[in-house]
């Protein structure tokens, strides 16, 4: 039996007078991968920033419309945005460590909560980087500055910092676009086994990726859901004509 | 008729090459003539003797306290006055007509001459709020006078912390102080210090500003509200009249050592902070 966790119904979303997102409807389950593939300016990331506010930051960034998170209106005024994005982590695109040690990193949200307890920050950071398939690289190098891991290191840090978190969904936005595919396997390996605990999201420009490891898919196109179901539906047969114009490479 | 390029860039580069010549040249110069005239002037007598008969026998030790005072006034004051409204104006506020009229006023304040400073603080310190000629009125005249240096460079040096820095601090659930805290600040103080040391350098300089609101009299100051000299101020009376030029080339030799020492210390230690971090 599937759990709905976030509603999305009659989205829309604006930067100024451009329109992002158009009308969106779809729903995500407790812990399923929903790919999300589609062209560039397709409305994938924004999308990702709506679900966490983040998009909050963005003068002239407008919504219509409602996004139920375990059914609280994320957009009700009376929200608390900071606990949301702590629900809702984010893994960006590019990787960006924080001028500071890998230990610092994967610890700057706990902190802010104002846990300071040595013993308990240690644990986290064994446990997120283990989860993160990051420990056995960096565990005699927790001290030393983030800056000087690899890319696909970097990112699997920043999926580390997120987990860290204790989020219930994880949003991954195109996080292995800039990695070699050895990195992209570990990350991919991570998201799998992840899935049994979080519910994760992951916008990739790689549709082959989405075939790999999402359960659903969701197309978009240019502002709108083209179509969303499961990933070998979406794969083999889907029902939209862009859809399959977009899988074969025809545009995009 | 056509330069080849090749000789063109030959050309170029020994013009070019010339000019920084010129430059240093020029700064090497003043630095010979003071320390040249100054620098048999020093002597541990010189530092730790208060001045005798208008300056022209004993130390300079007065002036060299008072302008330490005058310049930790200034900074005490202008830094989180320049630090927070620079915070203010970048992360608080989006870019709008009411902020470009904030910053354009910081930048004319900037150009404004320091003796219009000094007659501001003369009015309004030593005058109306009746602080008189003292440390005080000389330290808030010159906090206002580099204000607008420190917001300038502050503002600067935050706008270039990267804005990924701050997009992750948010989605880690970071509120937006936490996030100047911890993220913005840290990131920044480098240039924030920069601005901080140029102050510094001004404030120790500064002639008209503090003359105006300091005033002159040669005693050692005892509180905030004693009328005092600087040493810049000292070496602007010694030579304007004559009393003593060679105690004026000393006590130039001073201040120059000073600001030097000043930028020595604190590069050290903004590189200590700079590997620390990294």
């Amino acid at each position: 039996m599937k759990t709905t966790g976030i509603t999305v119904r009659n989205f829309s979303h604006y930067y100024g007078q451009h329109q992002s997102l158009k009308n969106l409807n779809l729903d995500v389950y407790r812990n399923e991968i929903l790919g999300i593939i589609g062209p560039a300016k397709s409305g994938k990331s924004t999308f990702l920033t709506c679900l966490n506010r983040l998009n909050d930051l963005i003068p002239g960034s407008r919504v219509e419309g409602k996004i139920l998170i375990d059914n609280q209106d994320i957009y009700q005024p009376d929200v608390d945005v900071v606990a949301l994005r702590r629900k809702l982590g984010l893994v960006f695109a590019t990787p960006v460590p924080l001028p500071t040690t890998i230990y610092e990193n994967v610890v700057y949200g706990v902190r802010l909560l104002g846990k300071n307890n040595h013993q308990e920050l240690d644990d986290i950071v064994e446990d997120s980087l283990e989860k993160a398939g990051l420990w056995n690289e960096v565990k005699d190098r927790l001290k030393t500055s983030a800056l000087k891991l690899s890319g696909g290191q970097q990112q699997r840090l920043c999926l580390a910092r997120v987990l860290a978190l204790k989020p219930e969904y994880i949003m991954l936005d195109e996080p292995t676009s800039g990695l070699d595919p050895i990195s992209t396997m570990k990350i991919e390996d991570s998201l799998r086994i992840l899935k049994n605990d979080f519910t994760i999201i992951l916008v990739t420009n790689n549709t082959k990726q989405a075939a790999r490891i999402a359960d659903r898919t969701a197309f978009f196109l240019m502002g709108e859901l083209i179509e969303i179901d499961e990933t070998a539906i979406i794969f083999t047969r889907p029902s939209d004509e862009r859809t399959e114009a977009y899988l074969q490479g025809k545009f995009g | 008729m056509r330069i080849k390029p090749r000789i063109e860039q030959k050309i170029a580069q020994s013009v070019l090459m010339f000019f920084t010549f010129i430059a240093v040249l020029v700064l090497v110069f003043i630095l010979a003539v003071i320390l040249k005239n100054g620098l048999p002037q020093l002597s541990l007598e010189f530092l730790s003797r208060n001045p005798a008969d208008m300056g022209r026998e004993g130390g300079i030790l007065s002036t060299i306290v008072a302008t330490i005072y005058l310049t930790i006034i200034a900074l005490l004051v202008a830094t989180p006055l320049g630090v927070g409204t620079a915070i203010y104006l970048t992360e608080y506020t989006v870019e709008n007509r009411i902020t470009r009229i904030i910053r354009f006023g910081a930048e004319c304040l900037a150009g404004i001459p320091s003796i219009i400073f000094g007659l501001f603080g003369f009015i309004l310190f030593v005058n109306r709020l009746k602080f008189g000629w003292s440390i005080l009125s000389g330290g808030l005249t010159l906090a206002f006078m580099v204000l607008p240096t420190i917001i300038r460079t502050s503002e600067e040096a935050i706008k270039a912390v990267p804005a990924s820095y701050r997009l992750v601090s948010f989605s880690l659930g970071s509120t937006r102080w936490q996030t100047v805290t911890k993220v913005v600040l840290p990131s920044a103080i480098p240039g924030i210090i920069t601005g901080i040391i140029l102050s510094i350098g001004r404030s120790i300089g500064e002639t008209a500003a503090v003359i105006f609101t300091a005033g002159s009299a040669l005693r050692m100051p005892t509180s905030l509200f004693s009328s005092s000299r600087s040493m810049a101020v000292h070496f602007y009376i010694l030579a304007r009249e004559g009393i003593s030029m060679s105690k004026a080339y000393g006590t130039a030799a001073v201040l120059v050592i000073a600001i030097l020492i000043v930028n020595l210390i604190t590069y050290y230690l903004m590189e200590r902070y700079i590997k620390h971090r990294s």
